[in-house]
């Protein structure tokens, strides 16, 4: 017998109100990476010693652009949601947990914040 | 709530390591880097928006042989966390679960990662 009401046992939100959306975003981005990553380690490649105006201009590609911050934004939501699932197997004081999730997320906003309006003062100059 | 100094689940001294099982801690330990290594990310992408002299900076550190060092490693565990990234996509499809696959496909995803990283540090 199961004590979960019928409407709850529909919602499938489980006790955290988030229902699989967590493990499905950590696959969604898993997969949006999957060219993504591809598309940057080759461009990375090709500029690789290349003079500094020559790596600029790999930034005046639209789509480059795109690239670019698509893959910081979803290699950093990824980031994200793997930290979280680590912190929360292996740090058990109920306070430390919450600080260093809160830390976490602060630190990779920061840093992918950063590093899209650095791809974007790239490309469009300052 | 006290709790007593119980051994924890799940007891990992007493397991022979597998491959099954170093591939999965592999997977987490290169998730782990690939964030922490993001920094380096960050730090060559505002060189080159601040301008020639601080990209000419990043570049010399980064072409360093301890920085080629710490960017080699960075692109193996890349590469590692995306090719097991993949193989975790086909179990999550419901796929690949018999243990002679589960074998067969962690030894690909090693090959795979070793051989990609070869191959992009021979290019670039």
């Amino acid at each position: 017998m199961s004590l979960v009401t019928p409407l709850k046992k529909a919602q499938g939100l489980g006790s955290a109100q988030h229902g699989v959306h967590h493990w499905w975003m950590q696959r969604l981005t898993a997969i949006a990476l999957i060219p993504l990553t591809l598309w940057v380690v080759y461009v990375v490649v090709a500029m690789s010693g290349a003079p500094y105006a020559e790596v600029l201009e790999y930034f005046q590609s639209p789509f480059n652009i795109a690239m670019f911050t698509l893959f910081v934004f979803t290699a950093f939501y990824h980031a994200a949601l793997g930290l979280q699932v680590v912190i929360e197997d292996y740090i058990h004081k109920e306070g430390f947990k919450i600080a260093a999730l809160v830390g976490m997320k602060f630190f990779l906003a920061l840093t992918g914040a950063t590093s899209i309006f650095a791809i974007l003062r790239a490309a469009f100059g300052s | 709530m006290k709790t007593s100094n119980r051994p924890l689940s799940p007891h990992l001294s007493v397991y022979k390591p597998q491959i099954t099982s170093t591939l999965s801690i592999l997977h987490r330990i290169t998730g782990i880097v690939l964030a922490v290594g993001s920094i380096l990310v960050v730090y060559w992408l505002a060189a080159i928006a601040t301008g020639p002299e601080a990209y000419a900076q990043a570049s010399s550190l980064l072409g360093s042989w301890f920085g080629q060092f710490i960017l080699f490693g960075w692109t193996l565990a890349l590469f590692y966390h995306l090719c097991n990234g993949i193989r975790h996509l086909v179990w999550d499809s419901g796929y690949g679960y018999e243990l002679s696959e589960a074998y067969l496909s962690g030894k690909i995803v090693v090959g795979a990662a070793i051989v990609l990283t070869i191959l992009v540090w021979l290019i670039a």
